[in-house]
C-alpha cells in the first residue's frame, strides 16, 4: 500500500517536471514582454512534429534531431516575434491573445493537413522502456528521470541566464521598463524576438520529449497549454523555481487522481489549480521584491 | 564645432502641439540650459533630440548630420543619452545592474563603472542594493551613471533637481561643470532659473513650444529673463 502511493507519488513528480518544461516558455514570455501566448501549446506540438519529420526523412534518432529541432524552432519563434507579434504589443492585453488564439488554429489545421488525424509517436528504442530499480515495488524510468533532469538544468540555466548575464539584465530592465531602456541603447523589439526565440527553444525540447513520451495527435496543443497554464498559476509568476515547482504539483496531483480512480487524474489536477487561484491568487511561490 | 543642432523642430505630445518650428545650436564640449514654465515643451524638446519623440530628419542634426526621428536606440549607440525625468531606474535590478544596462549603447570611453563610483562614491556604498532602496539624490546619482555608461558625446538632462533637497541638488550639480570638462556636451533642463543659469554657458527659454530668448546668461537681464519665462 505505502510502496504504492510512493510510486504515486515519484510518478507524479517526475511527470511535473515535464509540466514544469512546458511552463517556463510561457512564464519567461508573460515575464519579459506581458503576451500570453495562447498557441504555445500547439508549438510544443510543432516541436514534435518536426523531430517526426526528421526522423522519417534522415532517419535521425530524436535525441539526435534535438539540436536541429531546436535550433529550426528558435529561428521560427524570432521571426514569428518580429514579424508578427511585435506588432500586437503596446496596445493591450487583447490583440496578443487573439493573434496568438488565430495562430493556434492555423498551426493545429497545418499539423491535420500534413500529418493527418493520426496519433504519431518518435520512436526511440529501448531508452524510453528501461528503468532503474529502487527496492522491491519501486522501479523508475530512466527516461522520465532523464526529462526531470532536463527540466531541473533548465530551470537552472534560465535561473543564472536572468541574474548573472549581460543578456538576462536587459530581458529584465526591458521588462521594467520597457521606454527607458530604448534610451539607453537596448532595441526593445529585438530583445523580445530573442526571448521568443529562447523561448520557442525551450519549447522544442519539451515537444520532442514529450513525443518520446507518449504518442500525440495534431489536436493535443491545447491541452499541452493548459497544462502550462496551470503550472504557471500554481507557482506563482516571476521566479523559474516558482513555475518548476508548479508543474511538479500539478504532475503529483493528476497522478493522485489518477491512482484514486483512471478517470479522476486530469480532474483532481484541474481541482488543485482552482484550488491555488481561489486561496493563493498570486501563486504559492510569488515573486519577492 | 557645432555638435547638435534643431531646425525648425516641431514634435507633439499626445495629439496637443507642443513645439512649433525650435531652432537650436550648441557646440561641442558646451553646457545649454533649457528653462520655461510647465508645459513649455523642454521634456519634448529633448525627448524629441533624443529620438523618443518622432521628428523630421532634417529637423535635428547631430554632429551635421541629419538624424531626426531615429528612434532612441540608434541614437544612444550615436552618443546621444537622455536622463529621463523622475529618474526610471529598473526596480528589479540592483543599483550595479542599473549601471550596467547603460553600457548597452556599445559604445567606447572612458566611462566604466570605477569611473562613474568615483565620481558618485555613494553608488559603490550602496552597489548591490535594489535601485528604489537608494534615496531621491542617490537615485539621481544612478541614473546620470547609467547615461555616462553608454559614453555619450552629448547627454540631455531632464529637471535633474525634481523633488531633492536643496544640499543635494547642489552636490549634484557640482558634478555637471566636471561632465563638461570630461569632452561631454550637456543640455540641462531645469524649473529652477538659478540653477540652470549657475552652470550653462548658454540658456535658451521656451514658452508655449517657441523660443522666446536664447544667449549667454552673463548678457541677459532679470526682466528680460522673467518676460521670456512668463511672457508678458
Amino acid at each position: 500500500m505505502l510502496a504504492e502511493w510512493t510510486n504515486t507519488i515519484v510518478q507524479g513528480v517526475l511527470l511535473g517536471g515535464l509540466y514544469g518544461m512546458f511552463a517556463m516558455g510561457l512564464s519567461l514570455i508573460w515575464g519579459v514582454m506581458r503576451l500570453v501566448n495562447i498557441a504555445h501549446g500547439d508549438f510544443i506540438l510543432l516541436g514534435a512534429y518536426v523531430a517526426l519529420v526528421f526522423g522519417e526523412t534522415a532517419g535521425l534518432h530524436p535525441l539526435a534531431a534535438l539540436p536541429l529541432v531546436v535550433a529550426a524552432m528558435a529561428l521560427l519563434g524570432f521571426l514569428l516575434q518580429r514579424g508578427v507579434l511585435n506588432r500586437t504589443l503596446g496596445k493591450g492585453l487583447l490583440p496578443p491573445l487573439l493573434v496568438t488564439f488565430g495562430l493556434s488554429v492555423v498551426v493545429q489545421n497545418l499539423l491535420l493537413q500534413a500529418f493527418s488525424a493520426d496519433s504519431q509517436a518518435l520512436r526511440a528504442e529501448g531508452l524510453t522502456t528501461a528503468s532503474l530499480q529502487l527496492g522491491e515495488s519501486l522501479a523508475v524510468g530512466w527516461f522520465p528521470l532523464g526529462v526531470f533532469a532536463s527540466a531541473l538544468l533548465m530551470g537552472l540555466g534560465l535561473q543564472f541566464l536572468f541574474a548573472r548575464t549581460a543578456f538576462g539584465r536587459k530581458l529584465r530592465a526591458t521588462s521594467d521598463d520597457h521606454e527607458t531602456v530604448q534610451l539607453l541603447g537596448v532595441d526593445e523589439k529585438r530583445m523580445y524576438a530573442l526571448a521568443m526565440a529562447l523561448a520557442f527553444a525551450l519549447m522544442a525540447v519539451a515537444g520532442v520529449l514529450l513525443g518520446m513520451r507518449t504518442s500525440f495527435a495534431p489536436t493535443d496543443g491545447p491541452a499541452n497549454l493548459l497544462f502550462a497554464f496551470e503550472a504557471v498559476v500554481i507557482g506563482g509568476l516571476g521566479s523559474f523555481w516558482g513555475t518548476f515547482a508548479g508543474g511538479v504539483i500539478l504532475g503529483v496531483a493528476q497522478a493522485v487522481g489518477f491512482r484514486l480512480d483512471p478517470g479522476w487524474g486530469l480532474l483532481v489536477g484541474h481541482f488543485v489549480f482552482l484550488a491555488v487561484l481561489l486561496f493563493k491568487p498570486e501563486g504559492l511561490f510569488p515573486r519577492t521584491r | 564645432m557645432t555638435l547638435v543642432s534643431t531646425h525648425a523642430l516641431t514634435a507633439f505630445y499626445g495629439d496637443f502641439q507642443a513645439l512649433f518650428g525650435v531652432d537650436f545650436e550648441l557646440d561641442e564640449g558646451e553646457i545649454a540650459a533649457v528653462i520655461g514654465a510647465n508645459g513649455a515643451g523642454k521634456s519634448t524638446f529633448l525627448r524629441s533630440i533624443a529620438g523618443a519623440n518622432s521628428a523630421d530628419a532634417g529637423a535635428v542634426r547631430l554632429a551635421g548630420a541629419p538624424v531626426g526621428g531615429l528612434g532612441a536606440p540608434r541614437m544612444a549607440r550615436l552618443g546621444v543619452s537622455l536622463v529621463p525625468e523622475g529618474r526610471r531606474l529598473f526596480p528589479s535590478l540592483s543599483v550595479e545592474e542599473n549601471l550596467q544596462v547603460g553600457r548597452s549603447t556599445g559604445r567606447v570611453g572612458p566611462w566604466t563603472l570605477e569611473r562613474v563610483y568615483r565620481l558618485f562614491p555613494r553608488l559603490e556604498e550602496r552597489r548591490a542594493a535594489p535601485a528604489l532602496q537608494l534615496s531621491g539624490g542617490e537615485q539621481q546619482m544612478a541614473a546620470i551613471g547609467r547615461a555616462l555608461m553608454g559614453n555619450p558625446r552629448l547627454l540631455l538632462c531632464d529637471e535633474l533637481s525634481l523633488g531633492l533637497a536643496p544640499v543635494v541638488i547642489k552636490s549634484i550639480y557640482e558634478t555637471i561643470p566636471q561632465l563638461a570638462r570630461e569632452g561631454v556636451t550637456l543640455v540641462i533642463v531645469e524649473q529652477d532659473i538659478g540653477i540652470a543659469l549657475g552652470v550653462a554657458q548658454r540658456v535658451t527659454c521656451l514658452q508655449h513650444g517657441r523660443v522666446s530668448l536664447s544667449g549667454a546668461p552673463a548678457g541677459l537681464t532679470r526682466e528680460q529673463i522673467s518676460a521670456a519665462y512668463f511672457g508678458h
